[in-house]
């Protein structure tokens, strides 16, 4: 008995060390991360584990912790996972450390796309993109003949005969209780700009209209509690057989073919994100999501850090988990999930517009754009009260 | 008692109340009036962002808080009397929409839309959730011995469960093809959605509050119930007084100081509403005054926040209180004095 104990120890102990060994190196710094909580992030600080002395934070919150955690003196963290436009705040306020001496270090697998630069200097790490693309139910686009929309005005079209067809629901969802964001993409479409010079707002215009006019013609192929829906709920809907077609993350695709939860295994395929009219840009964004380090900490942790986190974003992480995200690092074969976020890109699509102003015109919008929807204001009246709100919240910011 | 014991007993709660109560109160109220802005230089900074295949690199303009020697924003803080409060209450804008008549107009600010449903929400309740709680307490009250205990537990849990979590819970017996949904489409023989407009997300907002506060209202009616004199009401069957007679003139009344109670406590609360909107998600269609507050205070992915505009909301919103309050205060301060005569 005691022997077989003792064997199995050693088995384990053995089967331990093997799991510790696929990192290169034995990490002896502690490092303290701090992170959003998408499965990419758990793939990537897991895979950062296995170097030991790692301790992760996956938190919805990651935003308002990462701020007060990289300004206290020392910083509660020395490592960070966020999205591209949460590095507005920390940079503003200095929070975040140059990289170039570490990519130089350690950086030999990085590809220069997934260099975040201000002025020259390397800012942030990314390791993987995220952009809302179409996705559609390709069993029904070939029982009713119908071509993938390459515009919003073709989609219109394919969700009246899928409509007509009735063979689901509702033929269109989409992730709209961020209506901002919904709104933002499709001006981008459009070719809208938000501020001008002075950063005065400027989507008070036909392009505003014309973006909101179509989000109108839109909801009338959707679930009539549109307002509500966010992506997770979209993501079912298409799920459980309710909806022909979104627009939708990229990050949502894997989950069509998880047979755990989707009655649509192989049957959904991803294309680009639809441009409003032909001839224009997809209305959708370009995000990404990477890694930053504080400021405050001290070089050698520094260094500690970066290594290891160069360890969690390698090829050997990103090929088991292809399906987590769409990464660009190297040695990553993007499959069937990727393919619409990387045309939406091909085809044009921006990245989104971050800066101190568009917070503002996010409250502004999100705020404001229901009363479109609900039917208290007219295009023209929404436009307008978004501008004011924006105006009022700018001039309090001190940025008018 | 003596003075210096009774300030040995007050003395640490009252201190505790300055500090935790008075002091954040006077702090609030002064930054409404100020607004504290950070120093701004225009930059040309070329960005590189990440994108697929290649980085896309843009020039762009921004502007870059300044900072000082020890790395800390630099901050001007000015006093604006009651900008703010305009910014948060919208006078001329709302005035327009009354003077001529577009509902629709003034329900588009932000201010009068919460004040609108908030209103709404507090006083339909209020009703509600009293007759259900007395309804609860006499149910309670009428029981045999042996099963008042479970009785007891299971009317009180609707009030143990977290407010967000029996919010989403509901949330989802109604959402697209929940269950309740489904079994009163297949009832009907019509497709519902409750998520669709604003009434019906209200209603079940409400329907909630009152399932919510209930068992509250209820526990201490039943409290009082164990106060009311067995004598008076024997004489009141003699008198011929029938049930709902004694119920009205003897019970109601020897319950109406408490009663007061509850419906402060209720109109406080329910004026504080919140977490209904998080749970039913309904910010698209109705807000509440204490969720513009938390969205003024919430930093935005640029990290701005709108203290000020909060601090104004929450002054408002503590007004809002005192002024639903006074009426019942009146007549608990009169009872209080009658009292004090005989």
């Amino acid at each position: 008995m005691l022997v077989r104990s003792i064997a199995i120890g050693a088995a384990l102990s053995v089967w331990a060390f093997a799991a510790h060994a696929e990192c290169a190196y034995e990490n002896e710094t502690e490092i303290r991360a701090i992170t959003g909580s998408m499965p990419a992030w758990v793939a990537v600080t897991e895979a950062m584990k296995e170097c030991g002395n790692v301790q992760a934070e996956l938190n919805n919150e990651f935003l308002e912790k990462m701020q007060e955690g990289f300004a206290a003196n020392p910083p509660l963290y020395n490592l960070g996972g966020l999205y591209g436009s949460a590095t507005v705040p920390l940079m503003n306020a200095n929070l975040i450390r140059p990289l170039d001496d570490l990519v130089e270090k350690y950086g030999q697998n990085l590809q220069p796309t997934q260099l975040y630069r201000v002025d020259g200097r390397i800012m942030a790490i990314a390791m993987m993109v995220n952009t809302q693309h179409l996705m559609y139910r390709e069993d029904i686009f070939n029982e009713l003949g119908i071509e993938v929309p390459e515009t919003y005005v073709e989609l219109l079209e394919a969700a009246e005969t899928i409509k007509q067809a009735g063979v689901v629901d509702y033929p269109f969802g989409a992730p709209w209780k961020t209506t901002w964001l919904a709104f933002v993409d499709m001006y981008l479409g459009y070719g809208g700009t938000f501020f001008d010079e002075n950063w005065n707002p400027t989507i008070n215009n036909e392009k505003g209209v014309a973006a909101l006019e179509m989000m109108k013609r839109l909801s009338e192929y959707m679930d009539p509690e549109f307002l509500v829906s966010d992506s997770t709920y979209t993501t079912q809907q298409l799920q459980q057989k309710k909806i022909a077609m979104a627009h939708l993350w990229a990050s949502r695709a894997s989950a069509m073919d998880d047979s755990n939860e989707s009655q649509v295994v192989g049957l959904v395929q991803m294309a680009s994100a639809m441009a409003p009219e032909a001839g224009m840009i997809p209305a959708a964004s370009l995000w990404w999501d990477g890694i930053v380090l504080p400021s405050g900490i001290s070089d050698e942790e520094a260094d500690a850090a970066f290594r290891a986190a160069m360890e969690g974003i390698d090829a050997e992480m990103a090929v088991e988990n292809s399906g987590a995200a769409i990464w660009l690092i190297k040695g990553y074969e993007p499959g069937r999930y990727a393919e619409g976020a990387i045309a939406t890109a091909q085809n044009g699509g921006v990245p989104y517009p971050s800066s101190t102003q568009m917070g503002l015109m996010q409250t502004a919008i999100a705020n404001n754009i229901a009363d479109f929807f609900t039917g208290n204001a007219d295009a023209r009246t929404t436009l307008a009260e978004i501008e004011e709100a924006y105006i009022v919240s700018a001039k309090e910011a001190g940025q008018l | 008692m003596k003075f210096r014991t009774f300030v040995a007993f007050v003395g640490p709660s009252l201190f505790m109340m300055l500090v935790f109560i008075a002091y954040p109160l006077v702090a609030v109220l002064i930054q409404s009036f100020q607004i504290e802005q950070p120093v701004y230089d225009t930059v040309e900074v070329e960005v590189c962002s990440p994108g697929f295949v290649n980085p896309i690199c843009n020039v762009e303009q921004k502007s870059v808080p300044r900072l000082d020697e020890n790395g800390n924003i630099i901050t001007n803080t000015s006093w604006v009397g009651f900008q703010s409060y305009a910014n948060v209450l919208e006078f001329g804008r709302a005035w327009e929409s009354v003077k001529s008549f577009d509902f629709g107009g003034l329900q588009s600010i932000d201010f009068w839309k919460a004040l609108r449903f908030t209103l709404t929400f507090t006083f339909i309740t209020l009703p509600f959730a009293l007759v259900l709680g007395m309804a609860i307490a006499l149910t309670i009250n009428n029981a045999t011995p042996v099963v008042r205990g479970p009785v007891i537990f299971i009317s009180l849990l609707p009030f143990i469960i977290t407010p967000v979590i029996g919010a989403l819970s509901i949330n989802w017996l109604f959402r697209g093809d929940g269950i309740i949904t489904s079994w009163l489409e297949y009832w009907l023989g019509r497709d519902l959605s409750f998520f669709a407009q604003a009434w019906t997300i209200e209603t079940l907002m409400m329907t909630y509050r009152v399932w919510h506060i209930a068992p509250f209202a209820a526990i201490i009616f039943y409290a009082g119930l164990q106060t009311v004199n067995q004598d008076t009401l024997d004489s009141a069957v003699v008198d011929g007084a029938n049930r709902w007679q004694r119920l009205r003139y003897v019970v109601v009344a020897h319950l109406m100081p408490l009663i007061i109670f509850v419906s402060i406590i209720h109109l406080m609360d329910s004026y504080r509403v919140f977490e209904e909107v998080v749970g039913f998600s309904s910010q698209s269609y109705v807000i509440s005054l204490q969720w513009m507050t938390y969205e003024f205070l919430i930093p935005d992915d640029a990290g701005n926040r709108a203290i000020s505009r909060a601090s104004a909301s929450a002054m408002l919103t503590m007004i809002g209180v005192v002024i639903i309050l006074i009426p019942l205060l009146r007549r608990t301060w009169r009872d209080h004095k009658r009292g004090a005569l005989i």
